[in-house]
């Protein structure tokens, strides 16, 4: 049964970050700096609500509670998300480097679960990782095209990199069951994970203008898989249920 | 006297469901039925989502629920499964044609391409032009992208590649 514990801890933390990376992109609906950006978030939190979703039906089948009342009624403390997706959107530099830095790391994570010893996760992740082509696709096109277009553009993805880069590592903060997913086959492990990322990173911010600080030095930002968010969290949870909390019984 | 049930008669009705958003194709011409199963009078089948987050896999479950029901089958069951990933590979050549024909460039096949990059070779629906451009690898629903023709100077849609 500890198999069943890892695999909850494992599905909580991914089907978190889609919801709330999800809904931080949803937000940028009607507000993007052109019409395709604003299209392009909107489309991918579409994706990511749709892939937390597919996560949180797995969850049920677990006996864990509906998807609908574990997304809109736990507090804060209770998400597992990394604090990397629950940052304020700020400005569209920050929003696109985020949505690099996160999208490169699921891409990779789903590639890894496509394999995967449990069969319900394998399946989303054959599926999901097709989808989250385009959603790098875009990310990459864009960090290349603007890390080398303008001196304004270069130093505002400059500065929004330097601030995401210690975020964007509490993406692998380790859980307390890597051996055993490890060692059952249900996931490669978060080390692993950010080996493979680091090196995507390197790639990409290789063709741009963009400097990538030192990894020896950076310290990660660690707390939101154990539920120690930053302020914003309840703050976007509270916007998000506000909807659903008027009337939990009601049918859609 | 009732007539014997025959796979081949359920996907018939099911060619008769379409997709919610685009009018012209069928669920099966689209792909998205991976199996149909009878045992006895029961009827089960199985659906795969096109996109992950795409909102009209419930109105397509619905839909072939409420057709099946129509043609006497008392409580079919009808599934929405991972099992088997949907590819675009999956659309039908009839499926294509009638999406050409609908204003939306059907998919590139996926056998051709390791990378996105192809999404830029595009051919236009409506003069069969090549010389377009990707402008947006995003569109209007989470299956299509947009595109801009050079040579009849105008914006069209390709159902994505998957």
């Amino acid at each position: 049964m500890s198999n069943n514990a890892a695999t909850i801890e494992l599905l909580y933390k991914m089907a978190d970050d889609q919801l709330i990376l999800g809904h931080r992109n949803s937000e940028w609906t009607g507000f993007g700096p052109i019409l395709e950006e604003d299209i392009a978030f909107s489309s991918m939190a579409q994706d990511k609500i749709g892939h937390s979703l597919a996560l949180y039906t797995i969850l049920e089948q677990l006996g864990e509670r509906a998807p609908d009342t574990v997304a809109f009624t736990r507090k804060a403390n209770q998400f597992h998300n990394c604090i990397l997706t629950e940052l304020p959107n700020g400005e569209y530099d920050f929003s696109l480097i985020r949505h690099f830095l996160f999208d490169t790391a699921e891409a990779l994570r789903f590639e890894l679960l496509k394999n995967s010893s449990f069969e319900p996760l394998a399946q989303v992740a054959r599926k999901v990782r097709g989808e989250l082509r385009y959603h790098t696709l875009h990310a990459n096109t864009w960090i290349k095209q603007l890390g080398v277009a303008t001196e304004e553009s270069v130093s505002r993805l400059q500065g929004s990199l330097n601030v995401a880069i210690p975020y964007a590592l509490g993406i692998f903060e380790e859980s307390p069951f890597e051996k055993e997913l490890i060692t059952s086959g249900i996931f490669a492990g978060e080390h692993e994970l950010k080996a493979l990322w680091i090196n995507k990173v390197e790639e990409v911010i290789g063709e741009t203008n963009l400097q990538l600080p030192d990894w020896k030095l950076q310290t990660p930002i660690l707390g939101g898989r154990i539920g120690k968010h930053s302020e914003y969290l309840q703050l976007l949870l509270d916007e998000m249920s506000e909807v659903f909390n008027i009337d939990p019984t009601a049918e859609w | 006297m009732k007539e014997r049930l025959t796979i081949s008669k359920i996907y018939s009705w099911l060619d008769e469901v379409k997709d919610p958003e685009i009018p012209v194709l069928s669920l099966v011409d689209l792909g998205v039925v991976t199996e149909v199963e009878i045992n006895g009078e029961q009827v089960r089948i199985e659906l795969t989502p096109t996109f992950t987050g795409c909102p009209a896999m419930d109105m397509m479950k619905s839909e072939v629920i409420e057709k099946l029901k129509n043609n006497g089958v008392a409580n079919p069951q009808v599934e929405i499964s991972f099992r088997v990933p949907w590819s675009s590979e999956f659309i039908s050549e009839k499926g294509k044609i009638a999406l050409k024909k609908f204003g939306l460039a059907p998919p590139p096949s996926n056998k051709l391409f390791t990378d996105l990059e192809i999404l830029g070779d595009a051919i236009c629906p409506r003069c069969s032009g090549s010389n377009t451009e990707l402008r947006n690898p995003f569109g209007p629903t989470l299956c299509r992208s947009i595109h801009f023709c050079y040579d009849c100077k105008e914006a069209f849609e390709q159902f994505k590649p998957l």
